[in-house]
């Protein structure tokens, strides 16, 4: 990780849609009174997601004028966790790939390699069509199914670098692949097929289980 | 609920909610700490103060555990905390060799160096050399505004400066952004620190990371000698170390004084220094053709001798300032008297206040210390957000405490705590009559220079007289009355009652052609509007000065051992921490000088036998550091005062805060915070 900034280029202004922001009162409202600081980072998150991805200065001040924080209390947030992308991100896909112990042990690193390759020399760093950014990030739950990107909200795992560059393609093209596993199983189920428990007769027994296959 | 301690082997009591860390202090050991602050909240992010507590499988930071936190030994005997084992010893090493991985080795060339937390606990807590061979972390530098550079690569992540704005100064301007190794002090966005008290933060940075600007590479510690004295640019009387080297103050820092600043002072307390060396007034001038020539002392009394001689005694007027000492006033006093002169004020600016209606009429009779107590508070016609920056820190602290409601007659100023407007004028005070103030018990009114400098300031201050009584202020054991002075001569003055007795002229007559001749004791804010022979006595090339006929050069306060009484009604003495400039004299001898050329010749030739007259006079002037008792009854006397309250509204009469003296207006520092806080008052377009 390293030193985390604003970016230099900034939106004049951030307003939330009319839509965000009946959403932004609704969340307020979970919190008791003078609690209202406690919904900065769904609040946060969702000026995030309808900015294209990252999060940029005006927005920080709006949510700080929302909750009747101090700009500072919030800019401590949105620097602190790395999930706020204070960065522009690529337009199509945003790669989040998972560096973390399991999938570095399958080959996270000949993903970064790819996206080196394909997007940017430097994490965070759009690549020329705009259309795309990567950084490393830490463990996103999906060891079991290493190694694995994450693109917006969705995971896609499994992967080798001519897999990610499928998935690239697909992005660049309009056509994403459907997100989970990209060799085919299901879920984290056994990559070679089921090797244990196959025998089908063993769901259709009368012991009064109303397990069925 | 007490609860006995061993701490390495003394047994010691202490109260449940004390500390490890302060019972510590309590029993005798001394425990390191960068993150800790007496006056700040718990961190406990540094991990100096690390102690060993049996029972516990680690070293526990002392300073964020109470002693209730302690789970009690099974056979309740007291729990066991060792501070100087083998383990702490090697703990704190590890702690210090931690602190100093991304700890530049700059000492020779950081200014903290002397004066240095890090510095001084490296020597006792660490080892002595360093076995980290990796790349240092270097920090952006940032802008904290004038006052306060920084040097952010030396920062160790205390957040003292970050809690004590948060806290103290209630500006939430400073924070932590980014995490971990990255982690960073800062503001928004390059955006200045607006705070009166923003330069406290320097004081407590354990390291060099923040510094005072404006004295960079201008001394270092051990060269400076140090004085204790007190501070006269606000009504509070601060107490400030004066830091001098060889005739030049240095700096000022603030002292602890729990009763009046605790250990804070304003920015302007602090960095008028440089005001004390510029546009001195360092020799006496006479004007010779419209022009003011240097000339001799002689020469200047001459001149003056010759006016005086020459005038009768009810066409002098002598008007004193807002810093100058008792001793001085009281010389003036004796002097104009043997003159037969009746003409004499020390309320330049129009103030109120009349010495006859009793002490307790224009003191803070509480105490700032009982703010801490109060449990409503009645701002009115101040702002003591500028006009009493620590005292306004102090309010805020006792917001914080809660259980207190804090009303606001006058201008709606941004103050750093809640407030109930009441309304802008006169007849808000009645409707707060009305209301009363809830269940207060100890209410406070504090009442200031936007009532008692109008010219129906009495009237008001009876109004406010009556509304205390009413709203519970005015008890045998308590006196909520209380008058907030923006200067420090004025209380002093009152109680050497320099004023016009009946009949005779006040400042306003003085200056607008009733006198022929004016003795001017070091007071700027007055324009002389009639072609009056002026005598100026200050230090100074100020307003006073311009406008003056004879210059006679002074002492300013760091240069004399003058006696001050401060917004409570406490008598606090100076020290002479430097000689006046040049030719100057301390202010008494000159007025002492000139009664022999007068042929009335002062009776007392040393500081002491002065003293001696003047505590006959007005013996309040005696106890150096107490605060007299007041009597409550003086108020009863404000209520009998009449006269009709305008509808103006009460509005703050200090308008520049960092602008409203002399040694302000020198000071090149004081000018750029001003121009600052003009520009952070009108309102900008765009970021």
């Amino acid at each position: 990780m390293s030193v985390r900034r604003l970016h230099p280029n900034q939106p004049k202004t951030f307003a939330f849609t009319p839509q965000n922001s009946a959403w932004a009162q609704e969340t307020i409202a979970k919190y008791p009174d003078g609690k209202q600081a406690s919904a900065v980072i769904p609040l946060l998150w969702r000026a995030q997601e309808q900015h294209y991805g990252w999060l940029p200065e005006p927005a920080i001040r709006v949510v700080a004028d929302m909750l009747e924080m101090a700009y500072i209390r919030v800019y401590e947030i949105a620097t602190f966790y790395t999930m706020f992308q204070l960065q522009p991100v690529g337009k199509l896909a945003h790669i989040q790939v998972c560096g973390t112990t399991p999938c570095m042990l399958r080959g996270a690193q000949d993903l970064v390699a790819v996206c080196k390759r394909k997007i940017s020399t430097q994490p965070h760093i759009l690549s020329e069509d705009g259309n795309f950014s990567w950084e490393e990030v830490e463990c996103l739950g999906v060891c079991a199914n290493a190694p694995m990107v994450q693109i917006w909200k969705d995971t896609y795992e499994d992967l080798t670098p001519d897999l990610l560059e499928t998935i690239l393609n697909g992005f660049a093209s309009g056509t994403p692949p459907k997100a989970g596993s990209q060799i085919g199983r299901i879920a984290s189920s056994p990559s070679a097929g089921f090797t244990t428990l196959t025998d089908k007769t063993i769901y259709a027994g009368n012991s009064g289980s109303n397990q069925e296959s | 609920m007490p609860r006995k301690l061993i701490i390495d082997g003394d047994e010691i009591e202490v109260d449940g909610g004390t500390s490890l860390l302060q019972a510590c202090e309590l029993a005798g050991r001394e425990i390191p700490r960068f993150c800790y602050h007496e006056r700040l909240s718990i961190a406990g992010n540094c991990r100096m103060c690390l102690v060993q507590l049996d029972g516990m499988p680690k070293p526990v930071a002392s300073c964020a555990m109470t002693v209730n936190d302690i789970r009690p030994t099974r056979d309740g005997s007291p729990n066991v905390i060792n501070t100087r084992s083998e383990v702490i010893k090697k703990a704190r090493e590890g702690v210090m060799e931690f602190l100093l991985i991304n700890h530049p080795l700059d000492c020779p060339i950081c200014d903290q160096g002397g004066e240095c937390d890090l510095q001084d606990q490296a020597m006792v807590y660490g080892t002595g050399g360093s076995r980290y061979e990796e790349n240092k972390r270097a920090v952006d530098e940032k802008y904290f505004g004038p006052l306060i550079k920084t040097s952010m690569t030396r920062c160790i992540q205390c957040t003292r400066c970050v809690r004590f704005m948060t806290e103290v100064a209630g500006v939430e301007e400073l924070g932590a952004v980014g995490r971990g190794e990255d982690m960073e002090i800062t503001t928004y966005l390059k955006h200045g620190i607006d705070s009166e008290l923003s330069a406290n933060v320097v004081d407590l940075c354990p390291v060099g990371a923040l510094t005072h600007r404006p004295w960079a590479y201008n001394a270092r510690p051990w060269e400076l000698h140090k004085t204790e004295s007190v501070d006269v640019m606000d009504g509070l009387g601060s107490a400030v170390h004066v830091h001098t080297r060889a005739r030049e103050v240095m700096r000022i820092l603030p002292r602890l004084n729990e009763d009046i600043n605790e250990e804070w002072i304003s920015d302007k307390t602090r960095h008028v220094s440089d005001g004390l060396r510029t546009q001195r007034l360092d020799r006496p001038y006479l004007r010779k053709n419209g022009r003011l020539e240097p000339v001799s002392w002689s020469e200047a009394f001459e001149a003056i001798v010759e006016r005086i001689r020459a005038t009768d005694s009810s066409f002098i007027g002598a008007i004193a300032g807002d810093m100058v000492g008792a001793e001085e006033m009281f010389a003036l006093k004796d002097l104009m008297g043997r003159l037969g002169v009746r003409n004499i004020d020390c309320r330049q600016h129009g103030e109120v206040f009349n010495p006859t209606w009793g002490r307790a009429s224009y003191v803070f009779n509480p105490g700032v210390a009982a703010i801490d107590e109060a449990d409503a508070i009645v701002l009115i016609g101040t702002n003591p957000r500028i006009e009493a920056a620590v005292l306004n820190g102090r309010i805020r602290k006792r917001w914080r405490g809660g259980g207190i409601n804090i009303s606001v007659v006058g201008e709606p100023h941004e103050l750093t705590y809640p407030y109930k407007f009441i309304g802008s004028s006169g007849p808000a005070l009645a409707s707060m009559e009305r209301d009363g103030l809830g269940d207060a018990e100890r209410p406070i009114f504090i009442i200031g220079p936007g009532v008692y400098r109008r010219p129906d300031g009495e009237a008001i201050l009876s109004k406010i007289a009556r509304l205390a009584k009413s709203l519970g202020a005015l008890k045998t054991d308590w006196n909520g009355f209380a008058v907030l002075h923006t200067t420090a001569a004025l209380v002093a003055g009152l109680d050497l009652e320099f004023v016009p007795k009946i009949g005779a002229l006040k400042t306003s007559e003085i200056v607008s052609g009733a006198a022929e001749v004016i003795y001017n004791l070091g007071a700027d804010e007055i324009e002389v509007q009639s072609d009056a022979f002026v005598i100026y006595q200050g230090t100074h090339g100020d307003r006073g000065a311009q406008r003056a006929d004879v210059i006679l050069p002074g002492a300013a306060y760091t240069e004399k051992i003058a006696t001050f009484v401060n917004t409570e009604g406490r008598a606090q003495r100076t020290s002479r921490a430097v000689f006046p400039p040049g030719d100057a004299r301390e202010d008494w001898t000159i007025i002492r000088a000139l009664s022999e050329c007068l042929n009335a010749k002062l009776p007392y030739d040393n500081i002491q036998q002065l003293r001696d007259a003047m505590f006959r006079a007005a013996p309040v002037l005696k106890d150096v550091g107490m605060m007299s008792c007041t009597d409550n009854s003086d108020i009863d006397r404000l209520l009998r005062l009449d006269g009709k309250v305008g509808i103006e509204p009460l509005t703050s009469i200090v308008m520049d805060f960092y602008l409203s003296n002399p040694i302000a207006r020198a000071s090149s520092i004081m000018a750029e915070l001003s121009a600052l806080s003009q520009a952070n008052k009108t309102p900008v377009a765009a970021e």
